[in-house]
């Protein structure tokens, strides 16, 4: 959602619509009765909410901000949850740090449980499971003989990301995601908006944790 | 670590030394934000108002509605209407002229729009002289009163708004780009909203 009335010409363009509004209730009303003006006007507010709930879905594209490192360092920035464990994620980082001095850093978004606890704040829970799992990610980014550190980041994963590249200079980005039929991150578009939001090449990983499993 | 900040959009070559600028998480310019929050809570001053309105009109008179002898001026108040309404399109004309960095559009158009409101709040304060009843008479004289008083409030507030864009418009203030012309844009943005509110009031008070 963003805030469909941001500036003056927003404004009046919903005067404009709200003054046609009225005269046709002015004028029905004026032929016939007033209740049937009052009918109307109420039709034509529920049109108006459903109107401006329409053209505030989304969000409005934007530039993001990115700080640049100046020192030769590879600086790779990796964004997961649930999967932020997962082989395939583990052999992606290998792979583009290999043969590089390589700063890595892993943001966990915290993910609340439902649309309530997000607007209720309700995020301690999902913290601490964010904390657990970026902290064994750590771990096996650190057997691969990789430096990394994390941070839990925002719950809204582009939030997120856009959050870490303002204080680290990342080369790349990974967002790791479940298979397609089964991440809410792909379905909410994350690594598309991710990919027209930042001027950085951004690498997609799928982890399949069931697969995972059943190898182990 | 040497860093710089490269916003998207813009050559990559023109890197600048310093950390990144703070982020907004409102995606908004701190005034224009600060108008809105402000109108929201104008809107619900509005809304108590019109929930007494509506309360006095369906439960108290609901049987005629002004009560008689009553009368209200629906034909001067829709000139006056038509006055502020076509001041909503001044202002918009001010604020696409400075876009365009055409002062002169600016400066005509606050001008105008201010003049637009002088004369709507001197038809109203006429027509409160010729009403015939004040805010004394009955509930529905306290209603009427408090509700177009408090709409024209706001008309002299948005009037004392566009007096100093005005006046800093013809000291040369303001230009093309979005941040050098917020001192019109928020008075702006409050007029268009004082017009919408005047629609509603006028619709609902003098119409239905």
């Amino acid at each position: 959602m963003h805030n469909p009335l941001r500036s003056e010409a927003d404004a009046f363009r919903w005067a404009v619509i709200i003054g046609g509004g009225a005269v046709s209730v002015i004028v029905l009303t004026l032929l016939t009765r007033p209740v049937v003006g009052v009918i109307w006007a109420a039709a034509l507010i529920g049109f108006g909410v459903g109107v401006a709930y329409r053209g505030a879905r989304g969000s409005l594209p934007r530039d993001v901000a990115l700080t640049r490192g100046g020192d030769g360092k590879y600086r790779l920035l990796v964004v997961a949850n649930e999967t932020v464990g997962g082989g395939a994620l583990l052999d992606r980082i290998r792979d583009s740090c290999r043969g590089r001095e390589s700063e890595i850093l892993v943001v966990t978004p915290a993910l609340a449980s439902s649309r309530a606890a997000h607007w209720a704040s309700d995020v301690d829970e999902a913290i601490e499971l964010a904390r657990q799992r970026m902290e064994l990610s750590l771990i096996a980014i650190g057997e691969l003989g990789l430096k990394a550190k994390g941070e839990i980041g925002d719950s809204d994963p582009n939030m997120a990301i856009e959050d870490a590249l303002r204080v680290f200079a990342a080369d790349e980005i990974l967002i790791s995601t479940h298979p397609p039929e089964r991440s809410r991150w792909l379905e909410h578009g994350v690594v598309d908006r991710a990919r027209e939001q930042i001027d950085l090449p951004i690498g997609h990983v799928v982890v399949d944790l069931a697969a995972d499993r059943a190898v182990s | 670590m040497e860093s710089a900040t490269v916003a998207l959009g813009h050559a990559h070559g023109e890197e600048q030394h310093g950390p990144p600028e703070a982020n907004q998480s409102s995606r908004m310019d701190r005034q224009t934000l600060g108008i809105l929050l402000f109108i929201v809570s104008e809107v619900m001053l509005f809304g108590a108002f019109f929930a007494s309105y509506f309360f006095l009109r369906v439960v108290v008179h609901p049987s005629s509605w002004p009560p008689h002898p009553y009368e209200l001026p629906v034909a001067v108040a829709g000139v006056n209407t038509a006055i502020l309404v076509s001041s909503s399109f001044t202002i918009h004309y001010a604020l696409s002229s400075i876009r365009r960095g055409n002062r002169t559009g600016l400066k005509l158009g606050l001008v105008l729009t201010w003049l637009l409101g002088a004369t709507f709040l001197f038809i109203q304060i006429n027509e409160y002289v010729h009403l015939g009843f004040s805010a004394r008479d009955l509930a529905f004289g306290s209603i009427f009163y408090g509700l177009t008083g408090l709409h024209g409030a706001h008309v002299f507030v948005g009037l004392v708004l566009l007096s100093f864009a005005s006046i800093r418009a013809f000291r040369g203030h303001f230009g093309p780009e979005e941040k050098d012309h917020l001192g019109v844009e928020v008075p702006g943005i409050y007029w268009h909203f004082v017009d919408v509110m005047w629609i509603i009031v006028y619709t609902t008070v003098y119409i239905l």
